[in-house]
């Protein structure tokens, strides 16, 4: 196992690492922007080295500087986390080219699936279920037609140099397609001097829904069960849970398997994530994959048993893994909710003193903490300050815990989100597991007006 | 005389206004970055941008005037 390594990342997720090391007796080294200087990761860390300004570009993406200070202080491997550097190519290349270890896929895997195209292709090679597209413009009415008719109604017609919605509409049976289609390619020829028109299947009110995988270097690899994340706002993940509360057991085992087919076909190793849109039907298609430890990572930590962390060191060390697919089990219920520094009713940010912060205890109650009582919440950076991870016996259990810990949860000094969680979490359509992409908009924000 | 100023802390992103230039109420003045995400900052009434007291790069804090408008 690696004596040393750095962390190339801040906030909560330096110190989850940081923590894992600390029970494996691996020497930790962080690196911090002027603007982290009293983040709670800096003091844990055994060594801390100041890398720049406090705009990431200065500091937390100086690819230079941080190579340097993991030769300078003796690290073997380097931890990248999630965001910044994560899924940057190059900076993996890179780090391996020092002669240190990148705790992640190789970068060409990482190259690949950041490649939207590239990696759709590659998942229907793999056998793995694409959202159904056409690959090639379509010519007319009727070869529109034709095509809406295999993939299913509703259909989304597609300008292909469109973006920001011009010459896109979504139709949901033939009538309508013959009177949107040939309007929709004059206007994008219009708009954008082309009028190819792509049609790809809508997927309505999906459910977001992925799976974790575990691959080490030597071709094995487990899936453990998925986590259902369609609680969102501004398109970022508020609630995450796992198990899903409606996903059946045929269909986790469907998504567990086409998961393992993209590992496979990859040559995928460490700890990633492959995203699924999930119908009503419990029709479930590739989205994007994640070549990387995720934020919502503890829930499925909570209900495996397993520590993702300590799995990544090992597997990027060389180690076989050591889980067996058939050993695994769900035990229990997880939720995990963010705290973010904003407004509860615009989803502004809200950076400034924070003052006061009060952390609910108990059984089954997990904290991951960016910021501490009475420090500063900077203005650079994502405004996530805190996670709380829920464990209960069950989905029933598990919110039950999860509400009295968001009463007892206090932040002063700030705007932050507790009070959106608490009105989401005890939202009927929520215990019902009505957790669609659509919530926030259809159940969270018509409760705003009303008071 | 209006000052604008910044709803919260962050940096100048963008100058969207020039000295000079006739602005409308709502009209944005200049967006900020602040955690990741783009804040405009709308003119609160109608008239002159008489003076931009921030550059692009520039940080803020909240209430630091940004323009003065006429």
């Amino acid at each position: 196992m690696f004596q040393k390594i750095l962390i190339a990342n801040r906030g909560e997720i330096a110190s989850r690492i940081i923590r894992t090391c600390q029970r494996l007796n691996i020497e930790t080294v962080a690196v911090y922007s002027e603007a982290d200087q009293q983040a709670p990761y800096v003091q844990m860390a055994d060594e801390s080295y100041l890398i720049g300004k406090p705009r990431v570009n200065e500091s937390y993406l100086n690819v230079d500087k941080i190579l340097q200070v993991a030769k300078d202080s003796g690290a073997e491997a380097i931890h990248p986390g999630y965001g910044l550097l994560s899924e940057n190519a190059e900076f993996a290349k890179r780090t391996e080219e020092a002669g240190l270890t990148f705790i992640g896929p190789d970068a060409d895997v990482i190259a690949k699936m950041g490649d939207k195209i590239a990696a759709r292709a590659e998942m229907k090679a793999a056998g793995v279920p694409i959202i159904p597209g056409t690959e090639d413009a379509v010519a007319n009415t009727d070869d529109a037609k034709k095509i809406a008719g295999e993939f299913g109604y509703p259909v989304m017609l597609k300008a292909a140099a469109g973006g920001g919605g011009i010459g896109m509409q979504a139709v949901y049976n033939d009538e309508e397609l013959e009177k949107a289609f040939e309007g929709n390619s004059k206007r994008a020829q219009a708009f954008f001097g082309d009028g190819k028109m792509f049609i790809e299947k809508l997927i309505e009110h999906p459910r977001h829904i992925e799976i974790q995988v575990l691959a080490d270097r030597h071709g094995n690899a487990v899936h453990l069960f998925e986590r259902e994340c369609s609680i969102q706002r501004r398109h970022q993940k508020v609630v995450e849970e796992a198990p899903s509360p409606v996903l059946s057991e045929e269909t986790r085992e469907k998504m567990g398997e086409s998961a393992l087919k993209a590992v496979a076909s990859l040559g995928y190793s460490n700890a990633g994530t492959i995203e699924f849109l999930v119908d009503d039907e419990e029709n479930f298609y590739f989205l994007e994959m994640n070549t990387r430890l995720q934020v919502e990572h503890p829930v499925t930590e909570q209900i495996t048993g397993i520590d993702l962390v300590e799995q990544q060191l090992r597997v990027a060390d060389g180690e076989h893994l050591s889980i067996k697919q058939k050993d695994l089990i769900i035990d229990g219920h997880a939720i995990e909710v963010r705290i973010y520094a904003e407004d509860p009713n615009t989803f502004y940010p809200s950076p400034g003193k924070l003052t006061k912060m009060v952390l609910p205890e108990g059984p089954g109650v997990r904290h991951e903490l960016a910021v501490e009582g009475d420090s500063q919440v900077t203005p650079f950076y994502d405004p996530m300050i805190a996670k709380l991870v829920i464990h209960g016996e069950n989905r029933e259990d598990a919110i039950e815990r999860l509400t009295k810990a968001l009463h007892e949860y206090e932040i002063e000094g700030i705007k932050c989100n507790l009070t959106m969680l608490k009105r989401v979490v005890t939202h009927e359509k929520f215990k019902e597991g009505e957790t669609k992409t659509t919530f926030v908009e259809n159940y969270y924000l018509p409760t705003l007006t009303n008071h | 005389m209006t000052e604008i100023k910044a709803s919260m802390a962050g940096s100048v992103w963008k100058i969207v206004a020039s000295e000079g230039a006739q602005v409308n109420d709502g009209e944005d003045i200049a967006i900020l970055e602040s955690m990741k995400m783009e804040i405009p900052i709308p003119a609160e009434t109608s008239g002159t941008v008489k003076e931009l007291k921030v550059s692009e790069g520039d940080f803020v804090n909240e209430g630091d005037v940004i323009a003065i408008i006429e």
